[in-house]
């Protein structure tokens, strides 16, 4: 017998269910069907490339049909983002910044891609859009128009993919609550359940920026550019 | 709420976003609804690949490709749709690459293929494990940069007929609000999946494969053929239905019984392996696959899902252990019926997918022919559709406003559904699945029939408008009820084992 505190409604509901060694997702698909039909949550392929079931555990973002259950285990909805009710929250708007990014090819020519290449965007191409990451991510959390994790990192894929012939324009659209309003932090890659790092991502594409002329706004507004390297303000 | 648009597309997998983008492109406006989120579709599920006689990996011809797809599909098929969505394969695939999907390559910078089952080739182009997740998220990364408008979480009730007969929208539950809307079309496009679902539990399926847009289109006069066909994955693991990749069977995996002994060739057709195991199983035997063999090196470079996922679902580590498995539904060969042009027989009403039958799979689907299926009949049906939609006047909506929900009030909660979905599923598996006899299916048919008759007593416990997933669920079931009616009346009829369909 194990219990487990889900978010519901208001506040928290405990339920106590004979099930062991289950993940979360089987747990919550035995609550609904068997104690609480009320139960609202996403699911889908149960096998982590769908990207419905993300949600929060003891504060950490993961997706239930890859959780293994623990008695006293609290569940959550993700963070940053509109809830709906009880699990599910509204993806519509991190799904938007994908739009808003110009996460696309944009391509005329055709190019040839050998073995090297596949490497180079393969496990960017591995993301489920899930939004662990912008439900981590501290920066988002304050700021809702931040482009956030996944959204960069698609740029990031179709920039490094040789197709690609508008890296420019692309780049150029991730200047302002982009790249650079990134702090780094890594909570994005912590709980990426396909191990991709957007904060990796985000810093291949600070590098693509300064090669186009950008440079970071918070030491230009200093005035000190390029002068102080370790990040000291140079007045 | 009133939404319109020239094309109304029902599903957002692979084959609904191809036709929308196609549609868009053809000069039309565009809307698509989807119950989940496009990415979350079971194209993502799609590991194989996507057949195309490229020649890359080994000599092929797209003649051998046909041949072999008509093999597969027992004299079942229609042998000029094959030919066409074969010779359609290469610029399907050269599209796929030009938008940007990220496909294996090889060293001397051609697209990787390999060869699946049936296949007298390496014919599957395919990207590491993840070939469906990665086309289907590019296709809707074009869908972005085309700006289709899709609308997330909504579940078609009902088709909208104008005064002649003919299809001119739907009607939808907006899941969020809880709210009925019209979205009314001069051309409307079911792209919703297939019907693996009506065997529950015993599916390699997503939870969504529950054949909603197939029962709606069949509620409004559409014609299903080939529904009996339903093709059983041999290797999913015994406890989740979780599919375990042909690959571990490609590579060399075994099929051991109880005493540890091979039974079977493992590298015979899906529908041969499946009914070999089942036959195990049914004196009594437990069924693993074996790949302990292969090495830890090769488990985790070649096949490192497959031992995620035995370890998780059946807490066994392949490298060490046996994984036990059951053959289940994976795939539906039957649905609605369309002619050359993904057109059913009711006018304004196209359908492409999992969920038509463009009579290219028969009674047995070859395998990465579904991602085929999918970017080259889900093009036509947009095109198509679009064509239609130019050409039609403007029509009057028939004035009805009835939904099923409404007449759900009225029910009662003396059932739970939810137990009833699981023995459906069970009842299903045993008496319409891998082996059929006349006696089980006519045993089937009459709980079905009984079953629907009590759907009254089954009501929706939940009561609350915004997200019910139990009233989302109980529609499904429904649904499910309608199609496995079908597939059990169709099974009887058909009284000569084929293919997928095997009676004795």
């Amino acid at each position: 017998m194990i219990k487990i505190s889900i978010k519901k409604d208001n506040g928290f509901k405990d339920y106590e269910v004979e099930l062991t060694g289950a993940t979360l997702l089987e747990v919550l698909t035995y609550i609904k069907t068997k104690i609480d039909n009320t139960l609202a949550f996403s699911s889908g392929c149960r096998s982590s490339v769908c990207g419905s079931c993300s949600m929060r555990v003891n504060e950490r973002e993961v997706l239930a049909c890859s959780y293994k259950v623990q008695d006293g285990d609290r569940v959550e909805p993700l963070k940053n983002v509109e809830l709906i009710r009880d699990l599910v929250v509204n993806m519509d708007k991190s799904y938007s910044f994908n739009a808003k990014a110009k996460a696309w090819l944009t391509t005329k020519t055709p190019v040839t891609l050998d073995h090297e290449d596949e490497k180079i965007n393969e496990v960017q191409s591995d993301c489920i859009l899930c939004g662990s990451c912008y439900s981590a991510c501290p920066v988002y959390a304050v700021n809702g128009e931040f482009l956030g994790p996944f959204a960069l990192t698609r740029v990031w894929k179709y920039v490094s993919d040789k197709r690609e012939e508008g890296e420019e324009t692309k780049i150029n659209k991730i200047q302002t609550d982009g790249v650079w309003d990134c702090t780094l932090c890594n909570e994005c890659t912590l709980v990426c359940p396909q191990n991709i790092s957007s904060k990796a991502d985000i810093e291949k594409l600070r590098m693509k920026s300064a090669q186009y002329g950008f440079m970071d706004p918070s030491f230009a507004s200093f005035g000190g550019g390029f002068g102080s390297f370790d990040g000291s303000p140079s007045f | 709420m009133n939404f319109k648009s020239d094309v109304l597309i029902v599903g957002a997998g692979g084959a609904g976003l191809t036709a929308a983008l196609n549609a868009k492109e053809s000069g039309v406006s565009v809307s698509v609804i989807t119950k989940e989120y496009p990415t979350r579709s079971q194209t993502c599920m799609a590991q194989g690949g996507i057949n195309a006689a490229l020649g890359n990996a080994g000599e092929d011809s797209v003649e051998s490709h046909i041949q072999n797809t008509l093999k597969s599909a027992h004299g079942e098929a229609d042998e000029e749709a094959i030919r066409f969505m074969c010779s359609e394969a290469p610029s399907a695939v050269a599209w796929l690459d030009s938008i940007g999907v990220c496909f294996s390559r090889t060293k001397d910078a051609k697209i990787a293929q390999r060869t699946l089952g049936g296949a007298s080739a390496p014919r599957a182009c395919y990207a590491q494990d993840y070939t469906g997740l990665k086309i289907l998220h590019t296709i809707y990364d074009r869908c972005m940069a085309e700006d289709i408008e899709i609308l997330n979480e909504r579940h078609l009730l009902d088709l909208l007929k104008d005064v002649s007969g003919a299809i001119c929208g739907a009607r939808v539950l907006n899941i969020r609000t809880g709210e009925i809307e019209t979205h009314l079309a001069s051309a409307v496009i079911i792209a919703s999946g297939g019907y693996s679902r009506i065997y529950d539990k015993n599916s390699t399926n997503s939870t969504a494969s529950t054949g909603d847009g197939i029962a709606v289109a069949s509620r409004a006069g559409a014609k299903l053929i080939d529904m009996e066909f339903v093709q059983f994955h041999p290797t999913a693991l015994k406890n989740s239905s979780i599919l375990i990749s042909e690959s571990a069977r490609g590579e060399g995996g075994y099929l051991l019984n109880s005493k540890g002994k091979r039974f079977t060739d493992e590298l015979a057709p899906r529908d041969v392996v499946s009914r070999a195991i089942n036959e195990e199983i049914l004196k009594g035997e437990n069924i693993f696959l074996d790949i302990r063999h292969l090495g830890e090196e090769f488990i985790n470079e070649g096949l490192p899902q497959e031992r995620k996922l035995a370890k998780l679902y059946e807490n066994v580590d392949p490298v060490h252990e046996l994984i036990p498995i059951k053959p289940v539904a994976h795939y539906t060969m039957g649905g609605i019926e369309v002619d050359h042009k993904s057109q059913t027989n009711i006018s304004g009403l196209f359908a492409c997918g999992e969920c038509a039958n463009h009579r290219v799979h028969g009674a047995n689907r070859l395998g990465g022919n579904s991602l085929l299926e999918i970017v080259v009949f889900g093009k036509e049906a947009g095109m198509n559709a679009a064509l239609f939609s130019k050409q039609k006047s403007e029509t009057k909506v028939e004035e009805s406003s009835y939904t099923f929900i409404d007449e759900l009030q009225e029910y009662t909660n003396a059932i739970d559904f939810y137990e009833k979905r699981e023995y459906v599923g069970d009842l299903l598996y045993k008496n319409v699945g891998i082996v059929r006899t006349k006696e089980e299916l006519l045993l089937a048919q009459s709980e079905i029939k009984s079953l629907y008759e009590k759907l009254p007593l089954m009501g929706v416990k939940d009561k609350e408008k915004a997200y019910n997933t139990n009233l989302v669920e109980f529609i499904e079931f429904k649904n499910l009820l309608e199609i496995s009616a079908v597939v059990i009346e169709r099974a009887l009829k058909r009284e000569v084992s084929c293919g997928a369909h095997y009676i004795v």
